[in-house]
């Protein structure tokens, strides 16, 4: 009755679009303008810190091995980590800046535990490839969030910030279960699906 | 032109700001582009063709999942946010 992997990845995919497009909103309109509601400056911290959460389940119902349950479980903790920090942040209970190193903190987190957790090649199949690539894509990525620790208003920086994370959802969105990618599938990797 | 029914009506505040049409167009970008995945990849939309299909493979389509945040995005925090950017604009001078 479990859905499958890469449905999981779909439902989490549009999670995270619903995050970079405030992401966005809030690069283009401005801090004070975005702010100008209370539940809308929570409201991407707050998908953030839900999705976080939402991995729980993910690592407990979705143990193909102890490897996937170290990787999922990595990822709701600094994820819940980051998006509670940025609550904090946004409420005014956290006030040092530096806070916002979670973030840096949670994509490099989130690339290894990509990489490793993946233990075939990239062209083993779309899954794989796009593992390999979204991992990474968070490391390299992570130089957006740590430069935002210093340079908070930058438009540019937050607009990155939010093509990443959009970035992302689009390759989860990209994910399918045995399929190939640029023509390439492992016979090892089982039949085709739709 | 100035009769009784139409006024000048100021250059800047008819002219949409450029903020503005981006705020406008995120949420149905968004939507249309899961519509043109459907589109192109309709094998993928298991409404299309729902028989013999379990209930996850109904409930969470991809294109599907696209076009709703888009919408979602657009009804719930676009709508409210244009408000308060031209509240801010009115509010500013120049």
């Amino acid at each position: 009755m479990a859905p499958q992997a890469d449905m999981v990845h779909w439902a989490f995919a549009a999670g995270i679009l619903l995050v970079g497009l405030c992401l966005l909103c809030e690069a283009i309109v401005g801090q004070e303008v975005w702010r100008m509601r209370k539940w809308r400056a929570y409201l991407w911290p707050g998908l953030a810190f839900g999705l976080g959460v939402a991995l729980w389940p993910v690592m407990t119902f979705f143990t193909n091995s102890a490897i996937h349950m170290y990787a999922h479980g990595s990822w709701a903790e600094v994820l819940m980590l980051a998006g509670g920090a940025e609550l904090g942040l946004v409420h005014g209970r956290l006030r040092s800046r530096f806070w916002r190193l979670t973030w840096p903190l949670a994509f490099v987190v989130t690339g290894i535990a990509f990489i490793v957790h993946e233990q075939n090649p990239w062209f083993f199949a779309r899954a794989a490839f796009l593992h390999h690539l979204l991992g990474w894509t968070f490391l390299v990525a992570a130089l957006v969030p740590l430069a935002l620790v210093w340079r908070p208003q930058s438009v540019v920086l937050r607009s990155s910030f939010a093509a990443v994370i959009i970035a992302v959802s689009v390759m989860l969105f990209c994910d399918r279960d045995v399929a190939p990618v640029f023509g390439h599938l492992s016979p090892l990797a089982g039949a085709q699906h739709r | 032109m100035d009769t009784s029914y139409v006024h000048d009506v100021p250059a800047e505040r008819t002219r949409t700001p450029a903020r503005v049409q981006a705020v406008l167009l995120l949420g149905p970008a968004t939507a249309a582009a899961g519509l043109i995945w459907a589109y192109l990849q309709p094998v993928r939309l298991t409404l299309l063709h729902p028989h013999g299909q379990g209930f996850w493979w109904l409930v969470i389509e991809p294109q599907l999942l696209v076009m709703v945040a888009g919408i979602a995005f657009a009804l719930v925090v676009a709508r409210q946010l244009i408000s308060d950017l031209e509240e801010t604009r009115d509010g500013t001078p120049g």
